[in-house]
């Protein structure tokens, strides 16, 4: 029973690495870009949704109004005022520009709210649970996996049924002929960071109201997030919430064998993977 | 003439290094049909790709409608109501036959053209909608390409080649289908290899010969001579 | 070339006429060195841009307490088997995260690093998370005298990163390293001429990695402490140090030279201000990225035409792509 707990605990954490790995995995699909600096921006929103909560007396979930579209703006300047200039055929400028970028994040983090570690109060919720089969849920994690299916399919439903959705397809296949048919790629890879960094906004609250957080830990969620999306196979979503759900599961389970080995075990997960089905466990199938 | 819809002003076009296009003068009315011929590599795809934007110019190189646009992007040049039809189709492999058309139509110009009648003039495309553009065969994806431009309601239409590496017979029915596209006042400049079948729907001619105009006139005044003496630069 | 002999000259004299701290600092500076050139080998000629050196790094440190506490080597003994064992464990490591393509190799690099970490930091008898110090008889065999072992661990870190720099450069001018050359400019060209690409970068990771463990077990020779944390950090050991690359210029051999230096004279003028050094350290690498590709030495090299270390082949090329 106790596994069984285990394991339930560990899927309902793959719903947060999901939201951690969506925004990583979509900018990737749009313009093959890796962002470094992933991780410190779902940290930066987590600041930014504490300091909301603080300063106006709201729920963290309330806080979302203010945080996702904030860091949607950012991500649009930043995606047109820096990283679209960084776009090209070479892999090393996105990649240490992005690097640079995940330094003075941090830095300015520990600058600005020091490096004592932070939390979000959300109040019942926190310490609320449902009883499931005999197995003992928090309401939180439930919520949090709740959260992650439901911004998978709204992705997917932007992705593949909307105008919007079209335009990145497009682009991502061939930025040229799109910008003959009226589609700006510059806008258009703004609107996909802007997209990214929204759904950001949402992982770095819920890790804000789980865990408490410093400025150092972004760079462990751009592993988690990395490691979902390799786990599940690149260009599936639904595929980047199994490979979430799978690291969790390692890292509960590596947790109960010996508390030191509950990030390694999932380290593992993910090079065994690596091992054995390198284009990972369900990839994209073109038709 | 009367004020001509495009006209280009000593446009140059470079790749790097490489001076690609010299000087070329060009006036084109309203509605007419202009063929550009020329031999592999003499500058027919620059020259449509200096004016859809995908290569930038000085902006008074390029004039459409009184403005110059010379220096704009090619999202901006395709608003202003400039269309290409790329060489080799290109159609995107991720969206499906319909989504090729609707995203022809993303600049929002209104005007007759409407997936109604894209699937009019090319019936076969209603039938595999929702096929992904790559199980086409080319004919059809050259339709595909075809539709999708016409999906923006242009008032220019650039064809870039648009019977390479196609079958006679398709190449024939897609030439058929070319006077109803173009016959209702739409501008059109057609660059083909086959000089026969460009001559054979346009009013007028140009003729490039490594990166210059080297010949123009209306398609019934210039003889087989001229043209491949303008083709090749050789007496023949 | 004699100007560099009497150069070398002087500063290999430096534990005479340099005070304890400069000697300390100029010694920080070699060993920084070396892991640019390491890394601008990989990454800038390479292709292998890894964020996961840091593994290299602590692990020729750990190697270095462990084979000495348990193991009873030397400490250059220890150093040296440390490099040997990293250059082995660093083949199957590649094979796994050769796996993974551009941006995401560099990611997969950082989660080896981790892995890394997470495992020494299990070691209970090497301190565990905590880490541990290097013992004092250990410290003793390698000098009697303090003075002794500073000048000693100073020679060995001039003498790495001279040899670091030799090697680095007659790579690159051998035939392997034309081959190199050749994949950076275009892979499937590269293929075409029957370059096997897999094994060069092969060849080029386990290299790296076992001259980074070197040095990693000599800058732990210097600090005579270790703890996971410090053994494995991103920011010290990866960071820095693409940093020095970016700024200096990658791809060139004279760029981390130039980055090194220019590194530690803004680390000296303002390391008191703490985090916004490093935020300044972050602008000024973005800036140069975006602006000047090529970095300091770029800029120096297309106003001057001048060449440090003569590798380039002089023809001026046109490129004509296509006139359709």
């Amino acid at each position: 029973m106790e596994w069984i707990s285990a394991i339930m605990q560990g899927t309902l954490l793959g719903g947060l690495y999901a939201l951690f790995a969506a925004g990583l995995s979509l900018i990737f699909g749009v313009m093959r870009l890796v962002n470094i600096a992933h991780g410190d921006l779902i940290v930066l929103a987590a600041y930014m949704g504490l300091s909301t909560t603080v300063m106006l007396g709201i729920h963290p979930f309330m806080a979302l109004l203010i945080v996702m579209p904030a860091m949607a703006g950012i991500g649009y300047v930043l995606q047109r005022g820096i990283l679209n200039r960084t776009l090209g055929g070479d892999i090393l400028p996105p990649l240490l520009v992005t690097f640079g970028l995940s330094v003075i994040l941090q830095n300015t983090l520990l600058e600005l709210y020091s490096a004592d570690p932070q939390k979000m109060n959300a109040g019942v919720i926190e310490t609320a649970s449902v009883p499931v089969g005999g197995l003992t849920l928090g309401v939180l994690p439930v919520l949090t996996f709740a959260i992650a299916i439901a911004v998978i399919a709204g992705l997917q439903f932007i992705f593949y049924r909307t105008a919007l959705g079209r335009a990145f397809r497009a682009t991502s296949d061939n930025s040229d002929i799109a910008q003959l048919m009226g589609l700006n790629k510059a806008h258009v890879f703004g609107m996909a960071m802007a997209l990214a960094l929204a759904v950001t906004a949402i992982a770095g609250i819920l890790l804000g109201v789980r865990t408490s957080f410093d400025p150092s830990v972004g760079g462990a969620r751009l592993i988690f997030g990395f490691e979902a999306v390799i786990i599940g196979g690149l260009g599936n979503l639904w595929g980047t919430l199994a490979g979430g759900v799978i690291l969790g599961v390692a890292q509960t389970i590596g947790a109960k064998i010996d508390p030191g080995w509950q990030l390694l075990a999932g380290h593992i997960a993910f090079l065994v993977v690596l091992a054995i089905r390198p284009q990972g466990l369900f990839p994209r199938v073109d038709h | 003439m009367p004020d001509p819809v495009l006209s280009l002003r000593k446009l140059d076009a470079h790749y790097g290094d490489f001076q690609a296009l010299f000087g070329i003068d060009m006036e084109i009315a309203a509605g007419e049909v202009v063929a550009i011929i020329g031999a592999n590599g003499a500058g027919k795809t620059t020259l449509l790709r200096s004016i859809a934007g995908l290569l930038k110019n000085q902006a008074g190189q390029v004039s459409y409608q009184g403005d110059t646009i010379g220096a704009l992007r090619a999202d901006q040049v395709a608003q202003k109501g400039i269309a290409l039809v790329p060489e080799g189709r290109q159609l995107f492999p991720s969206l499906s036959v319909e989504e090729n058309l609707l995203i022809g139509a993303q600049t929002g110009r209104a005007g007759q053209w409407s997936l109604g009648k894209v699937y009019a003039l090319f019936p076969i495309l209603k039938e595999r909608k929702d096929q992904a553009s790559t199980t086409l065969s080319g004919g059809q994806q050259q339709m595909v390409a075809i539709g999708r431009a016409l999906m923006a309601n242009p008032d220019l239409i650039l064809f870039d080649e648009i019977s390479l590496g196609l079958a006679p017979v398709i190449i024939k029915s897609i030439y058929d289908a070319l006077p109803d596209i173009v016959g209702d006042g739409m501008t059109a400049m057609i660059v083909e290899q086959d000089i026969g079948k460009a001559l054979s729907v346009s009013s007028r001619a140009y003729c490039l010969q490594e990166g210059r105009v080297s010949l123009t006139g209306a398609t019934d005044t210039i003889s087989r001579d001229d043209i491949t003496r303008a083709y090749f630069g050789v007496e023949a | 070339m004699v100007i560099a002999a009497l150069g070398l000259l002087v500063l290999a004299a430096a534990p005479w006429w340099a005070g304890r701290a400069d000697l300390r600092l100029l010694g920080e500076i070699y060993l920084y060195l070396s892991l640019a050139m390491l890394w601008n080998l990989m990454a800038g000629y390479a292709g292998l841009v890894s964020v996961g050196q840091q593994a290299y790094v602590g692990f020729g440190g750990y190697l270095l307490f462990a084979l000495t506490m348990f193991g009873g080597l030397h400490p250059i003994a220890a150093i040296l088997a440390g490099g040997i064992l990293a250059g082995f464990l660093s083949v199957p490591i590649a094979a796994l995260i050769f796996r993974l393509k551009g941006a995401y190799f560099a990611i997969g690099t950082w989660v080896m690093a981790e892995v890394f970490r997470l495992s020494f930091a299990q070691a209970s008898s090497l301190g565990g998370g905590s880490g541990s110090s290097l013992p004092v008889d250990v410290v003793r065999s390698l000098a009697d005298s303090r003075s002794g072992r500073e000048a000693l661990s100073y020679w060995l870190a001039l003498g790495a990163a001279v040899i670091v720099i030799a090697c680095v450069y007659l790579y690159l001018r051998s035939n392997r390293g034309l081959a190199l050359t050749a994949i950076r400019d275009s892979e499937v060209a590269a293929a075409g001429l029957g370059i096997n690409i897999w094994r060069t970068k092969l060849e080029v990771y386990v290299v790296t990695s076992a001259f980074t463990a070197i040095i990693g077990g000599l800058i732990f020779l210097q600090k005579l402490r270790i703890s996971p944390d410090a053994a494995f950090s991103v920011n010290d050991w990866t960071a820095f140090v693409i940093f020095i690359v970016v700024i200096g210029g990658i791809g060139t051999l004279e760029g981390p030279i130039i980055g090194t230096i220019l590194f530690f004279v803004l680390r000296e003028t303002l390391a008191d201000l703490g985090t916004t050094y490093l935020i300044v350290l972050g602008l000024v690498a973005i800036i140069i990225m975006l602006k000047a590709p090529k970095g300091v030495w770029g800029l120096i090299r297309s106003r001057f035409d001048l060449e440090l270390f003569p590798l380039s082949y002089r023809v001026r090329t046109h490129d004509a792509d296509k006139g359709a």
